[in-house]
């Protein structure tokens, strides 16, 4: 593990150096470029992104799409939040490299209702942007056109799924669609679509500019780069931080100001609680799950009532169209709420958990695929807390 | 202000000839006559119905699955508490009480005078300044009963001042 | 030439082509997957998580009905964690199910109740609904019972995405959600056209045709009415569905015997009127033919449509009131035969027509409705007093102890009781349009129609919509201003496919004469009263039994029906005439596809 703290999202970069290099290399080169990379997508789903690129790239289409997923909803994440209002220079230009690598000229931005506040300062990014010739017709003077539209979400958790974002931008409700076809074959407007994350984004003109091999440079072998903490909960400072994937909890609290934790949160509500024993795993895809928010709790929060919120927070979000997730999630708030009252007993605990694993088996999508790892990890870890009230 | 009147329709037609007769233009033909008027009623319903050939159930479908659409009438000035855990940490119960006692209602109704609303809503991304809410477009966090009643105090004076119009929060 | 792939399933590998799903490769190699939110005629939805099987390799378990095998891949469709699955799932929607199976329609055909005996369930692991939470809400034909639903979403997908009526809808979200009408207003409030598609979908009680049949009973238990049943074909070629007959075994003759047993003090058959209907219709179209095509008349409208399908009406009066000048005035064979029946039926029997109880036994849950209307009264009374379906018939019979199998072969009443081939047709999609053309060519050129045993092919199937031309020549001198001229006809079935005839009328490029219109998919046969289970297949057997049906009778042509002639001679005088116009037409109301009252 290194030592030094490597920056990429913090460091330097000039605006246009990314989509002018990508001109000059070829769309094949750059998806190329991205693969190599092992990028992998920072919303927490962690699809590569240059697999992704490859697989619509090569489909033969009038007309494709990329989406920038601004659809930050995971319970403690606000990363997006961040880059969105400092750097959305760079999201737009990655969307522009991602434009011309799969062939697509079209661009959306699907933002969150309730990051409402940071439309203006996108509109005046893409004005500007447009002005340099960085966006709009002919970018840079190639024939490559890319135009990007905002779309407001409107309050639903689950269309950060991309499925459910693609749903809602069709015009439905933001239900999550069966996989296969991919939205790479059939997203938005029966189209090959592309979504990916904010922050993946963000990355893409440093990896076109200073190559696949110095991004390798950062993080794991199968975790490479770097990844934005999105840190709350009992810390003495609290906000986002670029550490490199793989480092471990205990170095991320000593980061933050977090230490002599309780449990902490990684990778939101839809992550792992991990209590002390663990803090010396790494996070990055093959640990502890990177999606990127770290809630700390201290030795005076009650896990039950942490529990009870994420699960208040799931029977809510849940798009409500399989049976496990609609019905799961409700009989595992339920469940919580015996547990508050000391009226769970140890067989009908086994029962839930049981019906955890089926959620995680057969959920139609991710929201009912991740929400038992909270019951699960938090149930576990504290046992004895939860259980004997 | 519903759309009943022969006024508001014209309105909510300039809003409707803003956007492309396409059933992906729902949402944001959807988000537009919400945020212009507060609600989107069963009159505005039928003249999107109309305009993009979408079926009226259909079209309350998707309005009631996002939380900030809907047919009930807002208040003017809408705010949205953060519930999720890490604003709850950080003392969202008192901020709750303090909203409630100020404006005098309970959370998931609306003043009287149709000015303010209160709801509940989950992680609004502020979870590094907590606790936080939304108050129509606008982000608030670092919230203390202080500051929560010098914000209702800002927002209650430009609401007198503005009252006999209606139009829309961009 | 699609690719195939190698697949193995269980024990057994066989290849299939790609593209198709686990659940269609494992019906082919004769392994049953159980499913709930699946059905053969919607889009796939992958919802209920029934149907998961473990693909190896994949992380999660896969919904069978929904992923296409694209390379060679592994199932297993009954691992310990599948079955776990199943049953945790089938658990969950029991949990949410308000199960008063005794008191419910759909005791022993419920599908749930199916898969709970298959799975063995024995307990309730979650705690489950003890009491209902929503009030029921009944229209005339249907009844909507929101606590037994289990969001499978088949009758959504059946009025959005099969019939494009939309009177449905899936409201909030989470463990909100809630399969409601249009904004939850009552049933008869919305744009519902009474098709009843969505009832022969919904795997248990929660949607069910508003029943009559206490009535009824009453009806026949008292003395002093005359209770009468007239019978539709369709249900004739379905009912042995709910006696353990094969799909597509028609069983007229031992349903007149049971009916009689029941206590209906007279049985006819309905395909008596829809002869009359083929006489005024018939003469209505070349009427129509003559004034807007010779004479200039543009207030008669041409494409004439069909109107006996009370659903098509409906829909029409919804979304498209603009073109009800186009519908037929003709009543449905239905209303003809009430109306006749408390008139000439009445007078002729020394029967008081007050006394007279008119039960029309339908395939179709619109025909509720339909005799509910108020202008259905022209007999001085109301025309027909009940519409009965077929599952509704059946459930009569058993609880009357008769067994269908056992009964003898009677024929119908007379007079009223004698139907030609044709006006049997009627209850295949395509069937009007074909006994009209039998009669109407015949009476304008002298000659029967030039088809091999009368079976007018290009009007036949199953195909949404077809479309035929028949070319008039050598006319008799009364209609020589048809010679020469190409008779355009269409027939739909399922209103998605009436709407897209509808939008070409709109936009001036419907180049028909006449239209036939049903509003199930299949026609009647395939009409919201039927038995469940419905399919491609089951339609499509009952239609045969229909085609074989009309083979087996001497009289094939409505306009030879003496029964008919008779009444035009004793009663009606001529189509089109006074008393035909009084009795056997009537005028329809525009709806609107908004509310029905106002906002």
């Amino acid at each position: 593990m290194k030592n030094e703290k490597k920056k990429i999202l913090f460091g330097e970069f000039v605006t246009g150096a990314g989509i002018t290099r990508a001109l000059e290399m070829g769309a094949g080169k750059v998806v190329e470029d991205v693969k190599s990379s092992n990028l992998r997508g920072r919303g927490g789903a962690g699809f590569p992104t240059g697999l992704k690129w490859f697989l619509t790239a090569k489909q033969e289409s009038d007309e494709k799409f990329i989406i920038c997923n601004a659809d930050e909803g995971e319970p403690g994440t606000f990363k997006d939040r961040l880059l969105l209002m400092e750097q959305p220079e760079k999201i737009l230009e990655g969307m522009a490299i991602a434009g011309f690598a799969i062939g697509a000229s079209v661009g959306f931005i699907y933002l969150r209702g309730e990051y409402i506040y940071l439309r203006k300062g996108l509109e005046d990014a893409i004005a500007s942007m447009t002005k340099n010739n960085f966006l709009g017709k002919n970018i840079n003077g190639s024939n490559f056109s890319f135009d990007v539209e905002i779309r407001l979400g409107a309050g639903a958790y689950v269309c950060g799924e991309e499925f459910a974002l693609i749903s809602s931008m069709n015009g439905y409700r933001g239900e999550p669609r069966n996989k296969p076809p991919y939205p790479s074959e059939k997203g938005y407007r029966d189209k090959p679509t592309v979504v990916n994350n904010v922050e993946t984004l963000c990355y893409i003109p440093y990896i076109v500019t200073k190559g696949a091999e110095w991004f390798k440079e950062h993080g794991t072998q199968a975790s490479t780069g770097t990844k934005l903490f999105s840190v709350s909960g009992d810390v003495k400072h609290a906000g986002v931080c670029e550490l490199e994937l793989g480092i471990t909890i205990n170095q991320l609290l000593a980061e933050v100001g977090g230490e002599g934790a309780k449990s902490v949160q990684v990778g939101g509500a839809s992550g792992l609680n991990v209590a002390e024993k663990d803090f010396d795993k790494p996070i990055c895809f093959e640990g502890l799950p990177p999606g990127g928010s770290i809630i700390v709790f201290n030795h005076k929060r009650d896990m039950l009532h942490v529990l009870k919120n994420f699960m208040e927070f799931f029977v809510e979000e849940s798009c409500g169209q399989c049976t496990p997730c609609r019905e799961g999630n409700y009989r595992l708030l339920e469940g919580v709420k015996m547990l508050e009252k000391g009226e769970c007993s140890v067989r009908y605990l086994k029962e839930l958990e049981a019906l955890c694993d089926v959620m995680k088996d057969s959920s139609k999508c991710g929201l009912g695929q991740t929400s038992p790892n909270a019951f699960l990890s938090i149930v576990e870890n504290f046992k004895t807390e939860i259980l004997y009230r | 202000m519903t759309t009943g009147t022969r006024a508001a329709i014209d309105e909510l037609h300039e809003i409707l000839l803003k956007h492309d007769k396409d059933r992906t233009q729902l949402l944001p033909i959807l988000v537009d006559v919400n945020n212009y008027f507060g609600h989107i009623d069963s009159n505005a319903i039928v003249e999107v119905s109309r305009y993009t050939n979408v079926p009226i159930g259909e079209i309350h479908g998707v309005i009631t699955f996002y939380s900030f659409l809907g047919q009930k009438k807002r208040g003017k000035t809408v705010i949205r508490l953060c519930r999720t855990i890490s604003c709850d940490m950080a003392g969202k119960e008192q901020i709750v009480r303090v909203l409630e006692k100020e404006l005098g209602i309970h959370f998931g109704e609306t003043t009287e005078d149709g000015m303010f609303s209160l709801e509940y809503t989950n992680c609004i991304g502020m979870c590094d300044n907590p606790p936080a809410m939304l108050i129509n477009d606008q982000a608030y966090g670092d919230l203390t009963p202080e500051r929560v009643v010098e914000i209702l105090g800002s927002f209650k004076l430009s609401e007198y001042q503005d009252m006999f119009g209606y139009g829309g929060v961009e | 030439m699609s690719e195939m792939i190698p697949v193995q399933i269980d024990d057994i590998k066989c290849e299939v082509e790609k593209g198709t799903t686990i659940l269609q490769a494992c019906k082919s190699a004769g392994l049953t997957i159980p499913t709930l939110c699946h059905h053969p005629d919607l889009e796939v939805a992958g919802i209920c998580r029934i149907c998961v099987v473990e693909v190896e390799g994949m992380s999660g378990l896969q919904a069978a009905c929904a992923f296409p095998i694209r390379q060679a891949i592994q199932v297993h469709t009954s691992s310990p964690r599948v079955r776990r699955a199943r049953r945790v799932n089938l658990d969950l929607m029991l949990s949410e199910h308000y199960g008063d199976c005794y008191t419910c329609v759909r005791n022993g055909t419920c599908e749930l109740q199916d898969l709970a005996m298959e799975y063995g369930v024995d307990r309730y692991r979650y705690p489950s609904t003890t009491s209902p939470k929503f009030r029921i809400d009944r229209s005339t034909a249907i009844v909507r019972d929101q606590n037994k639903c289990i969001s499978c979403k088949r009758c959504i997908r059946t009025c959005i995405d099969l019939q494009q009526v939309s009177a449905l809808e899936t409201a909030n979200k989470g463990h909100d959600v809630l399969i409601q009408t249009a904004f939850d207003k009552p049933i008869s409030d919305v744009v519902c056209i009474n098709c009843g598609q969505c009832i022969n979908r919904c795997p248990t009680g929660a949607l069910r045709s508003n029943t009559p049949n206490e009535l009824i009973w009453q009806a026949i238990d008292d003395p002093e009415k005359h209770v009468i049943i007239q019978t539709a074909p369709s249900p004739r070629a379905a009912i042995g569905e709910e006696f353990d007959y094969e799909p597509g075994t028609s069983v007229t003759k031992k349903l007149n015997a049971a009916l009689r047993r029941l206590g209906f003090d007279s049985v006819f058959d309905t395909n008596f009127t829809a002869d009359l209907t083929i006489m005024e219709e018939g003469t209505e179209l070349l009427t129509r033919l003559k004034k807007a095509l010779v004479d200039g008349d543009s207030s008669v409208k041409v494409p004439m449509f069909t109107s006996c399908s009370p659903g098509w009406v409906k829909y029409a009066e919804h979304y498209y009131p603009e073109f009800l000048d186009h519908l037929s005035t003709c009543k449905s064979p239905q209303q003809m035969f009430g109306a006749i029946l408390k008139t000439y039926y009445a007078k002729k029997m020394g029967i008081d027509p007050e006394k007279m109880v008119v039960v029309a036994l339908m395939p179709c849950v619109a025909k509720k409705f339909e005799c509910n209307r108020p202008e259905m009264t022209d007999s001085g009374w109301k025309d027909v007093d009940y519409g009965l379906t077929t599952r509704e018939m059946a459930v009569m019979i058993k609880e009357a102890g008769i067994h269908l199998k056992d009964m003898p072969d009677e024929d119908f009443d007379h007079p009223l009781g004698l139907g030609s081939g044709a006006g049997l047709i009627f209850g295949a999609t395509g069937g009007v349009m074909e006994a009209a053309i039998r009669s109407v060519y015949e009476i304008v050129t002298g000659r029967e129609v030039p088809f091999k045993g009368l079976d007018i092919a290009p009007v036949r199937g199953m195909e949404g919509l077809r479309d035929a031309a028949l070319t008039i020549e050598d006319p008799l001198p009364e209609y020589k201003w048809l010679d020469g001229v190409t008779l355009k006809v269409a027939v739909a079935h399922g209103t998605a496919n009436a709407r897209l005839l509808m939008e070409r009328l709109k936009t001036g490029e419907l180049d028909y004469h006449f239209v036939e219109v049903m509003a199930c998919p299949g026609g009647c046969l395939g009409g919201g009263g039927q038995p469940i289970p419905t399919s491609p297949e089951i339609r499509a057997a009952r239609a045969r039994a229909i085609y074989t049906e009309d083979h087996q009778l001497i009289l094939r042509k409505s306009h030879e029906n003496p029964e008919v002639i008779q009444l035009y001679t004793e009663f009606l005088g001529e189509p089109l005439g006074h008393l035909s116009h009084k009795l056997l037409h009537t005028h329809y109301t525009p709806r609107g596809r908004f509310f029905l009252e106002g906002v």
